[in-house]
């Protein structure tokens, strides 16, 4: 493989093998008994695979900001839902 | 050359691409809200029926889920490379990743498909003979149903639309480092792909630690 093609491959590969670790933790630490840490240790995990799917694949900080921009509106409004939402639910 | 690629109203290519980027983004917003308005009910239900959610979780199929999840993961490393060797000018090789991201996206509906049809067998489905007795646990499989069917129909979305480009690409392999259509092609499988990174810890990993 010469060096343009391996580099190419050299950091989505990377980033793929990392995701595979992290599934295969995730799947681990669900059959361990952590109450409700279980729950927020699986989203946060899912939240670091998200995020390197989001830098890596789909290029985020390679992009211009306009589009950086745009991809930080909906999680930051779905922040304020939850937080809107949740405030609620968790203090009744 | 460039002239091929470039579409009204756009003055230059680079134009057109931050336009498409730009747009699609917008599009993936939009799509994550809808998602999320299904996790904020999933939510919502859940903390009102832990017990009847944890039950509940516990009969999903762990094994086709965590499958389907490397599945997607890899049809998202396929399809992420492919964009990067279109743009390195090794359109051959763009183009067998692009079926390769085609591959995996239909095996991943086929054991969707085989997942399902166990489901069924064990009458998972809300409303009369439903096998669990915990309050909730039918709630949870109504939003089970209801987000891995509304993202079978974007995985088939994307199927078609990175189909789309691997016929046009065939044709025309400079057409695929060129167009802006990889670019938002892939984006929107990778969209796909983090939907269901969200939804697997909610719908295949609660309660396996609990009972």
């Amino acid at each position: 493989m010469d060096e343009r093609r391996r580099e190419i491959w050299i950091r989505p590969l990377l980033t793929w093998a990392a995701l595979c670790v992290l599934l295969a933790a995730t799947c681990a630490l669900a059959y361990v008994p952590m109450g409700r840490a279980n729950l927020a240790v699986s989203l946060a995990i899912a939240a670091a695979k998200a995020g390197l799917v989001g830098v890596v694949f789909m290029r985020l900080f390679e992009n211009n900001p306009l589009n950086r921009l745009a991809a930080a509106a909906g999680p930051i409004w779905i922040f304020v839902m939850f937080l809107l939402l949740f405030s609620d639910y968790a203090t009744r | 050359m460039s002239g091929a690629f470039l579409k009204p109203p756009f003055e230059n290519l680079e134009r057109q691409h931050v336009a498409v980027s730009f747009g699609m983004w917008i599009f993936l917003g939009s799509e994550i809200l809808l998602f999320a308005g299904l996790f904020a009910g999933y939510g919502v239900y859940r903390n009102l029926c832990p017990d009847g959610f944890l039950a509940a979780g516990r009969e999903t199929d762990i094994v086709y889920g965590t499958i389907n999840t490397a599945i997607l993961m890899t049809s998202s490393l396929a399809i992420a490379v492919a964009g990067r060797a279109a743009r390195a000018g090794f359109g051959k090789m763009a183009w067998r990743l692009l079926i390769a991201t085609i591959v995996l996206g239909l095996l991943f509906l086929v054991l969707k498909g085989f997942e399902y049809r166990e489901d069924i067998e064990k009458h998972l489905i809300p409303g009369a003979g439903f096998p669990l007795a915990q309050k909730g646990a039918q709630i949870f499989f109504t939003y089970y149903w209801v987000m891995t069917g509304v993202h079978a129909i974007h995985v088939t979305c994307g199927l078609i639309a990175v189909g789309r480009l691997a016929v046009a690409g065939r044709r025309n392999l400079a057409w695929l480092a060129g167009s802006a259509s990889e670019d938002a092609t892939a984006l929107y499988w990778h969209l796909v792909d983090v939907i269901w990174i969200v939804l697997y810890p909610l719908l295949y990993l609660t309660g396996r630690a609990h009972g």
